[in-house]
């Protein structure tokens, strides 16, 4: 559907990213363009501003090796769109939407504007599934349901992609022969990461069940902010039209992030926080929201966004954001991965929000809830001890702290650093049990009696956890 | 008809040209899918549009078109149970027209035209009516009874009343005047529904969360922020609040936030007894919801909408309460909307006007005598979440927003990561509301209850000048006064403060639950002072089976917990007499459940 209707000759301005196009106000907001250079060369652009005198249009492929005479700058659909088909699945494209696995073109079942609609809160279903991603840090104390969104806060040099990739690999709905696709948006991310990704899929048996998005370190930058939103688009159609349950993998939000803030630095903005754009919560939400179930549809989506924390800092804005839109986070530690752990999983800063919709009697276990605030509040006391014997030394503990000392050692190695097994909630409920048996009884305050008297004794028949001795789970 | 041009379009800001005659905050329909927007800036025959859909596709040249009216709702029955999005446009009917996806320029009615209610006047023939006085009443949901008012600026002879069935717009009541009133009236979002005058602060806001109405009570009228950072459990205090408190009407502005989250309510309160009513929870709720991803201007005018339904229904006699969730998302709305409009920015990006919208729209609480006969109270409370970036207290919404509310509870990340919930810092937060309502407690509760408060605070206030200490010579350097201080304090966060929130018991406890279960620590914290200042070791003491059974009052469900309390009072006085006969006490063997 080409309009070769509207097309500008010349620009008057180009700066970063931009172009400004005099006169252009036959162009609608936000729609796509095509910039022609002379040498016959095609860019992509979309418009971001327009008024009776000019249209502002970010160019998608830079700037570079334009002249502001000689192009000229056409309509080419005026919001933009992706075709997508249910060919799509096993296919690897550019972050423009363009195959670059050496196959034909896409045959379009479906046209879809990838700006997306924004689900009508009244239709949305509960997400209340629960996946079994075999991993105890999260099935256990962070559990992931089926149409969350659930980022991963990683730090430069951690194992974050390992983890998704083990997620990926060993998630299933308990009860349920589950057919998965997933949709892998990368953005800006390196060819060694890339590479990683597409074998841990042939890997797996999930490569003809994927969807690839490619925007690597050396691709334009600004393509990075279409090309999770062509991902998203994919699984959107995939899950609410084709009833597909699609996972959703976003790497790197940081690097979209940094794409976001040149542009709004290149239109002169007022820049917030660190120089991102005030508007970067609304634009995180436009893909996060893009995330649940629908009432009445089979499909749904669920989203792992990876993000790198720039210096670790959590506070700092993309994290901040990212955590304030999705359910919960899971937070790589720097500290664990330099003990050995794995997956580092730093449990007391990370969070699911959907939870409880899908633990307990007839999902989980009836006690998932309670065992797992115990584990907590044992952990964060064992780690505020160590922050304390630091200063005070050992001796100066009472008998029943060191055993919480104990506890967090255990914790951390045992449940937490489980290496690449496949754990089912069961064995992550009985080894918590196992672990919390260092206590006596009137310690575990965020247990019920009656629910301690059943497991307790439960658990003591069966064979002693390797983490301690015993004679020590008495007073 | 007043029509213009479009000639800028950047983002949810349209320019217009050519709308001489159009006025500020009017309502207008742009381009050819008649999206609605707001004129928030006149400069000549130029308009700056604030479009609450999404703009997409929009050309230069397409046609403005104004409404000729404000950003009004529409009030009468009906609004009980509803959904609405952030100009009140309900989401079911929505639904309907478009399907799952929110599609744009939809016109729907805000408040259903076809429905009938059944109107029973409470006027008649040659009265004299004037704005605020009750014509008749409704039952809207269940047993609740919606009071039908002359609308503000009314008034005359009454000439004609019908009773019957009649839709929202049928006239029931005309005037000698000639004006027709019918069960439905406008009201301008924007601008504070009148009443006769605002009353100081006497009943206490009841929340069923010990850390609230114990330590920081707001009263009914009242206003509190909760500020707190990602994951200290904001959602879940509106939410717990909306369900447990004593207000008669809720009102939920879900401004800005996740979709999954309003999920939770829609599948929720539809099934959650209302304690008041035994009706479903959601038969007294309305639902203002505009999430994260819904175009930004419609969230900042969520908060609006939401204020102005909670007025309405406060002018017939009701205590209502209005949880936004959350107000920074509303003054990031505010903040991009400005910086399209190319302001000046004042700190961090943010207009200079934030803090004056911030107390015009906390201003809005309060407790009032209504206009209007027969003479009635009602209230508005306001429970507003804020959201800081970082969870760093020091900016602006946060800062705004302390210096006009009247409680600030503060959520603790540090407490959230290790599962203290409600994580409120006890420390950080306060209330002005306390020493105005202190004499209802004593009244109504007890006469104790100022005393208990102030022991439990003390208790807090030692422990954290203790742990000072601790942190520097390690907990044995302490003697034992300081060690029982540390312990007591470490048995009222574990077993008081925290409540959980989803637990089928301690979700909300009474007031007398409260009263009680601090008497119990108290108590026993009063009774090992003495016995250390006696010589007992305070390890001997903290060995007592019966301080478990204290921690765990709040697992007794209240229909027993009266008969349960009694007897463990009984049982501390015993544990204590018997003391120094080694052959009566056991330490703890695990099985300190019986007996008591």
């Amino acid at each position: 559907m080409e309009l070769l209707t509207k097309e500008y000759k010349g620009a008057n301005y180009i700066s970063g990213p931009l172009i400004f196009v005099e006169g252009g106000k036959r162009f609608s907001y936000n729609a796509m363009v095509e910039v022609l250079l002379p040498n016959g060369e095609v860019r992509t652009g979309q418009v971001l501003e327009v008024s009776s005198e000019y249209a502002c249009i970010e160019v998608l492929e830079q700037t570079a090796g334009l002249e502001v005479v000689q192009i000229t700058v056409r309509l080419k659909e005026e919001v933009a769109r992706l075709s997508v088909s249910r060919d799509m699945v096993g296919r690897v494209f550019n972050g423009r939407g363009e195959p670059i696995d050496g196959l034909p073109e896409v045959i379009a079942e479906k046209r879809m504007e990838i700006t997306g609609t924004p689900i009508n809160p009244v239709s949305r279903a509960k997400p209340n599934e629960f996946i079994q991603t075999g991993i105890s840090s999260i099935d256990g104390n962070n559990t992931l349901v089926r149409g969350q969104k659930l980022p991963i806060f990683s730090g430069a040099g951690l194992p974050a992609n390992e983890l998704a990739s083990q997620i990926l690999r060993q998630s299933t709905v308990l009860g349920e022969e589950t057919q998965f696709v997933v949709v892998f948006a990368a953005m800006g991310i390196t060819q060694r990461e890339a590479s990683f990704f597409l074998r841990s899929f042939e890997d797996s048996g999930a490569t003809g069940k994927a969807v690839c998005f490619l925007n690597l370190a050396d691709d334009p930058t600004i393509e990075r902010l279409l090309t999770p939103r062509f991902a998203l688009t994919v699984a959107e159609y995939l899950a609410f039209e084709r009833d597909y349950h699609v996972l959703v993998i976003l790497t790197d939000m940081t690097n979209y992030c940094e794409a976001l803030r040149e542009i709004s630095t290149a239109r002169e903005e007022i820049p917030g926080r660190r120089g991102y754009p005030g508007y970067m919560y609304s634009d995180l939400a436009s893909l996060y929201e893009r995330a649940g179930r629908i009432k009445g549809k089979k499909g749904s989506i669920t989203q792992i966004p990876i993000l790198t924390m720039p210096d670790d800092d959590i506070t700092h804005p993309i994290a901040d954001l990212t955590g304030y839109i999705t359910e919960g986070q899971i937070v790589l530690s720097r500290h664990l991965h330099h003990a050995g752990v794995y997956p580092p999983i730093d449990v007391l800063l990370c969070l699911s929000r959907l939870m409880n919709n899908g633990i307990g009697a007839g999902k989980t276990r009836k006690d998932h809830r309670q065992v797992v605030d115990q584990l907590y509040a044992c952990y964060a006391h064992g780690r505020d001890l160590r922050r304390l014997i630091a200063i005070v030394g050992g001796e100066a503990l009472s008998e029943l702290d060191k055993k919480y000392l104990r506890f967090a050692e255990a914790f951390e190695n045992g449940f937490i650093g489980q290496g690449d097994t496949n754990r089912t909630i069961e064995d992550t409920l009985n080894l918590a049990w196992r672990l919390l048996k260092m206590f006596p009884g009137s310690e575990l305050h965020r247990i019920n009696r009656e629910v301690i008297t059943e497991y307790f004794e439960e658990i003591l028949e069966e064979a002693p956890s390797p983490y301690y001795k015993p004679e020590e789970t008495m007073p | 008809m007043i029509r213009g041009k479009i000639i800028k379009i950047s983002g949810p800001a349209v320019i217009a040209g050519g709308m001489t005659g159009a006025k500020m905050n009017d309502i207008v329909r742009v381009g050819n899918l008649g999206l609605i927007g707001e004129i928030i800036r006149l400069d000549r025959d130029t308009a700056f549009i604030q479009v609450y859909e999404d703009t997409s596709g929009l050309f230069v040249g397409e046609l403005v078109e104004s409404t000729d009216e404000p950003l009004v709702v529409e009030l009468g029955p009906g609004l009980l149970g509803g959904i609405f999005d952030g100009i009140q446009r309900p989401l079911d009917e929505i639904e309907k027209q478009s399907g799952f996806w929110m599609a744009r320029g939809l016109i729907v009615n805000r408040l259903g035209r076809e429905k009938t209610w059944h109107f029973s006047p409470r006027v008649k023939k040659g009265d004299i009516i004037h704005e605020g006085d009750t014509l008749g009443e409704v039952k809207e949901t269940g047993v609740f009874l919606h009071k039908i008012m002359v609308p503000p600026g009314v008034s005359g002879v009454v000439n004609e009343v019908k009773e019957g069935e009649f839709k929202v717009e049928d006239t029931v009541v005309s005037l000698e005047e000639g004006q027709q009133l019918s069960m439905m009236q406008k009201w301008p979002v924007r601008r504070p529904r009148p009443f006769r005058k605002k009353t100081p602060p006497e009943e206490p806001f009841i929340t069923g969360q010990r850390v609230f109405d114990l330590l920081f009570p707001i009263t009914l009228g009242g206003n509190a922020i909760v500020p707190g950072g990602f994951g200290t459990g904001k959602t879940v205090v509106e939410q717990t609040l909306a369900k447990y408190s004593n207000a008669d009407i809720l009102v939920y502005v879900g401004c800005g936030e996740r979709g999954n989250e309003i999920t939770d309510v829609l599948t929720e309160f539809p099934h959650l007894e209302d304690p008041k009513t035994g009706g479903p929870l959601m038969s007294r709720t309305i639902l203002v919801v505009n999430t994260s991803n819904m175009p930004i201007a419609a969230r900042e005018a969520s908060i609006y909408t939401g204020i102005t339904l909670a007025e309405y229904y406060r002018d017939m006699g009701f205590n209502v309460a209005l949880m936004a969730d959350s107000t920074s998302r509303w003054a990031e709305a505010l903040r991009e909307i400005s910086s399209r409009l190319e302001e000046m920015p004042g700190e961090e990006g943010f207009p200079t006007y934030l803090a004056t919208r911030l107390a015009s729209f906390y201003e809005r609480s309060g407790r009032v005598e209504c206009l209007g006969e027969p003479d009635r109270r009602g209230s508005v409370t306001i429970v507003g979440a804020v959201s800081p970036p970082g969870g760093d207290f020091s900016e602006p919404v946060t800062q705004h927003s302390m210096r006009v509310s009247g409680a600030f509870w503060a959520l603790d990340a540090h407490l959230a990561y290790r599962r203290h919930f409600p994580a409120i810092n006890w420390h950080k937060s306060y209330t002005l509301y306390y020493q105005p309502m202190k004499d209802w407690y004593l009244k109504n509760v007890s006469p104790q209850w100022d005393n208990l408060r102030t022991q439990m605070l003390q208790i807090q206030q030692k422990d954290a000048e203790l742990q000072e200490v601790v942190q520097l010579v390690g907990p044995d350097a302490l003697q034992d006064a300081e060690r029982l201080t540390l312990e007591s304090a470490r048995m009222l966060r574990e077993g008081f403060l925290q409540q959980h929130a989803f637990s089928a018991v301690d979700a909300s406890c009474s007031l007398n639950k409260q009263y009680k279960m601090l008497t119990a620590f108290i108590l026993f914290y009063e009774k090992c002072k003495k016995e250390i200042e006696a010589g007992t070791p305070v390890t001997t003491l903290l060995r007592l089976p019966v301080r478990e059974d204290i921690s765990r009052l709040k697992e007794i469900p209240e229909e027993r917990f009266d008969e349960h309390y009694a007897r463990l009072e009984e049982g501390i006085k015993e544990v204590f007499e018997n003391l120094h006969k080694p052959e009566l006490t056991g330490v703890n063997d695990g099985t300190a459940d019986k007996g008591i």
